[in-house]
């Protein structure tokens, strides 16, 4: 009897619409994203993240919409990610139905922001969006950078640092995403995820670079993530959820199938 | 015809109650859900659920404020009640969060914070590095629960059913008699209450997918009837 490890679907919503191309089989409308969240609740998912990446803030108010519908129907966990800047924001996806915000460039710009939130509405819904790259160190231990604006900006803070603090603000989870992996479908950065993971007692959940169900697999044997989070080879079908759990499962990794 | 089922789910400023009451209404197309600090709307109701999510001294701060403790302690006292989470922690006398707070105290014992060296006792055994076992806090994500008891509430749901959990602290009773339901979180944890017509869960049913719905589908049946078995 013991804790499972989490598989997270991820869907990254521009307007209300599913981007990057779903392309299920059966699904009639693959750009509706409670038709997907539908879909993966059926397949086994444990929770399910939405990525807002609209960038208008007409186009914002649709994800509390998407968020509200999906809450409507769908009861397992749901994270908003995402332009999530002000205590407002926090609130508004909450009294939708998202059981759980994540902070990114916010936290970076404003650390205080997180501890705000945090004491608002308590550390289990705040979790911290970490976008690192690995910085040249000639033959001495890797290090890792924070950086902001989808990789773009480099920021001079030290990932392992960074993360210690955002616990410390209380977040309550970390979601660590590899900007040196993203899409690029190699598997995950192991060592930064398991560095970061070793460093705070509260959970982290592996993203960036997944291209296939050992990936995930390696994400908490040797990356020692508590969950793990994968966009593409859910949205194109290449695997269902219920697949790589089956596929954890035969590497010894607990699951809830 | 069925009749339809009134339930009060008490609104004391607490976490996403927009969850529990469309999970009641999906579970079961009889519940008529309140959310609501209205003493008369919940003296008047047929089921009482208390959810909760933050810290035990913002909970029972906004119950004193909003002068909920005597209402929810008739509701406990009357008719079929259901605790959740940090509505479980609270039915206890006293919990060791925010430097001690006490609660309702309707079923003796404590609530106590997970220690910060919580690890694995089976991988512990078998070798492994106490650094690769080290589990986290909170204890978050979907974990079995295994019941200690014959209950209506557990109706349909398989032993060892894996439910969703997000918490820190977990309650203690004193007597082993109240505990419907455990888990194993680096030790054997507490997760499930039921004395007389209250039935309690530190894992959340509205985000635990099938197996919660069938517990909130089985509370708004249930007539509050429950009896210790001796077998």
């Amino acid at each position: 009897m013991a804790l499972a490890k989490r598989i997270i679907p991820c869907l990254d919503v521009d307007k209300g619409r599913v981007v990057k191309g779903v392309q299920f089989v059966d699904i009639r409308d693959a750009g509706d994203p409670v038709e997907v969240a539908r879909r993966y609740n059926s397949e086994g998912a444990d929770e399910i993240t939405f990525l807002d990446i609209t960038a208008t803030h007409e186009g914002r108010d649709t994800i509390v919409h998407v968020v509200e519908q999906v809450a409507g129907e769908i009861f397992i966990p749901l994270t908003v990610g995402g332009g999530i800047r002000t205590v407002e924001d926090v609130r508004l996806m909450l009294n939708a139905g998202a059981d759980k915000v994540a902070i990114n460039s916010a936290a970076v710009a404003n650390p205080d922001f997180v501890r705000e939130a945090a004491e608002k509405f308590g550390n289990q819904c705040i979790v911290v969006a970490i976008d690192a790259k690995q910085v040249e160190t000639d033959g001495s231990e890797p290090r890792w950078e924070i950086f902001t604006h989808g990789g773009r900006k480099a920021t001079g803070i030290d990932a392992i640092e960074w993360s210690k603090k955002m616990v410390s603000y209380g977040a309550g989870e970390l979601l660590v995403t590899s900007m040196d992996n993203d899409g690029v479908k190699n598997g995950f950065d192991l060592p930064l995820t398991r560095t970061i993971s070793d460093n705070v007692a509260v959970p982290v959940i592996a993203s960036g670079g997944v291209g296939n169900l050992d990936h995930l697999a390696e994400g908490v044997l040797e990356g020692h993530a508590d969950a793990v989070l994968a966009a593409s080879i859910f949205h194109f079908a290449e695997y269902s959820i219920s697949e790589a759990k089956r596929h954890m499962a035969e590497k010894g990794i607990e699951v809830r199938l | 015809m069925t009749t339809s089922i009134t339930v009060a789910v008490i609104d004391y400023g607490m976490g996403n109650l927009h969850s529990v009451a469309k999970a009641l209404e999906h579970a079961s197309p009889r519940a008529r859900v309140q959310v609501t600090s209205d003493k008369k709307l919940i003296a008047n109701a047929d089921r009482v659920l208390l959810p909760g999510v933050g810290s035990m001294r913002d909970c029972m701060g906004e119950m004193h404020r909003l002068e909920l403790v005597d209402t929810i302690k008739q509701a406990a006292a009357n008719k079929p009640f259901l605790g959740i989470c940090i509505g479980m922690q609270a039915l206890m006398a006293h919990s060791t969060e925010n430097g001690g707070v006490n609660c309702l105290d309707i079923i003796p014992g404590d609530v106590e914070r997970f220690s910060d060296d919580l690890h694995d006792p089976i991988a512990a055994q078998s070798g492994q590095p106490l650094a690769d076992i080290r589990l986290k806090i909170p204890h978050m994500g979907w974990n079995q629960v295994n019941q200690q008891i014959k209950h209506p509430l557990w109706k349909n749901i398989p032993q060892n059913q894996r439910f969703y959990f997000v918490h820190s602290y977990f309650a203690v009773p004193q007597a082993p008699e109240p505990i419907a339901g455990s888990t194993h979180y680096g030790h054997p944890v507490c997760v499930a209450l039921a004395q007389d017509n209250i039935f309690a869960t530190q894992f959340h049913p509205e985000k635990s997918a099938d197996a919660g719905l069938q517990l909130f589908s089985n509370f708004i049946d249930w007539d509050g009837n429950y009896q210790v078995s001796s077998d």
